[in-house]
């Protein structure tokens, strides 16, 4: 099952997922990217559905750059975070969107934030948050150690310390995990914590 | 399962000797998950009019900012505030527009009338007014609420008094409930000054 999490801390934001693409019983690939970049300075970590997952995702992270062609300046996180839920609200009672959602942004003048963002559009700025079966594993053990103002190293400490809870606890526990931050330099993959590698693909 | 009972809330408005108070409890929880511990539930329609929204967390966030829309219009074409009754039957029609797909919502309105004279209401999912001279309630403790505010209310209670009372009242009626509490946010509002204040209560 899908394992997202995050958390902010001092002057960054950093948030974690899964890489497994599952089917039913099958797992597809263990290297699927689930943390998109929406600009330089936002990342958005999604879970659900993954038709939806990949199309929402995109939908919003196109919207966000037309916004910056059409205006000259990049969205703030807690604007796109609003524009977010509001194409989620939009759609709930139409055709829903089964993708949660959590979106990490860094802004110059508010520091980092995180945003989380449920399937049914309801969004709440949170310091440490998570979704999935995975969630009642990371969030105990952020409740636990977290602390506001964490370094990067303690940050990833916990980080590491929620994936060794999800992989001991959890029974169908996801074999690898990516984690990206995002900070006053933008956005970027930080890690990977693999404990299977994918065989590469050979090339056409 | 039901879907007014999918997110938790507790929320309680009392009238005063010219003045009201609203309070509501601060978690947002997913059904047995409790996802952050200081949600808004009350929001300031303007100085004297403040409306409380329990049920369903993002058609509480959707119908809160479709109300701010509406009292925005108002204030460009009457040049002055809505007055409390008048919102009340504003947010009654709202809610009966959706009557067969309604929005999983009860909101709990309190203002200063004309004459600083205080207003409470509350309504169902489809609008149906519920005015009251001593208190009102809403949410999946409001059980436990009306039992503890009928015990508990004095008519023309000055504005600490009425603190004190709403106070007790929330904090031992959302101990009852599991899907609600983790503190309050109390609102006093005279009609010189509004108090915020926070409670701690038991944070469970």
């Amino acid at each position: 099952m899908e394992c997202v999490f995050g958390l902010v801390g001092n002057g960054f934001a950093i948030v974690v997922a899964d890489t497994s693409a599952v089917h039913s019983i099958l797992v597809h690939k263990s290297n699927e990217d689930k943390i998109m970049l929406l600009d330089s300075h936002k990342l958005i970590a999604a879970s659900g559905e993954p038709g939806d997952r990949v199309q929402f995702t995109e939908y919003i992270q196109k919207n966000v750059a037309l916004y910056q062609f059409r205006n000259g300046i990049p969205l703030t996180t807690p604007a796109a975070a609003n524009f977010t839920r509001g194409e989620l609200a939009t759609a709930l009672r139409k055709n829903p969107y089964f993708v949660n959602v959590l979106l990490a942004g860094y802004d110059k003048e508010t520091g980092p934030s995180l945003y989380y963002i449920d399937y049914i559009a309801t969004m709440h700025k949170v310091d440490k948050g998570a979704f999935g079966y995975g969630s009642y594993f990371s969030l105990a053990m952020m409740d636990r150690h977290y602390h506001s103002g964490m370094t990067v190293e303690e940050a990833i400490d916990l980080v590491d310390k929620c994936i060794m809870e999800i992989r001991s606890r959890l029974v169908v526990a996801p074999p690898n995990f990516v984690i990206k931050i995002v900070d006053k330099e933008g956005a970027r993959q930080h890690a990977w914590r693999e404990s299977v590698k994918d065989a590469p693909v050979p090339a056409a | 399962m039901s879907i007014f009972e999918y997110n938790g809330s507790a929320l309680v408005a009392m009238v005063g000797k010219n003045c009201f108070a609203i309070a509501s409890d601060r978690r947002l929880g997913v059904q047995l998950q409790t996802i952050a511990t200081d949600f808004q539930r009350i929001s300031k329609i303007h100085d004297k009019l403040f409306i409380g929204l329990s049920g369903l967390a993002t058609d509480a966030q959707t119908l809160y900012q479709r109300l701010v829309f509406r009292h925005k219009l108002y204030q460009l074409r009457e040049e002055r505030d809505m007055k409390p009754e008048t919102f009340a039957s504003l947010v009654s029609a709202l809610l009966y527009e959706k009557r067969f797909g309604p929005y999983f919502c009860q909101p709990v309105i309190a203002g200063l009338g004309d004459g600083d004279k205080p207003f409470i209401c509350t309504m169902d999912s489809i609008g149906a007014k519920e005015l009251a001279k001593d208190f009102v309630v809403a949410g999946t403790a409001s059980e436990s609420l009306y039992g503890a505010c009928e015990s508990m209310f004095k008519p023309d209670m000055e504005a600490e008094e009425l603190f004190e009372t709403i106070s007790q009242a929330l904090l031992s009626s959302v101990d009852r409930d599991c899907l609600s509490g983790w503190g309050g946010h109390v609102y006093v509002v005279t009609p010189t000054e509004v108090k915020e204040r926070i409670l701690k209560g038991r944070m469970d």
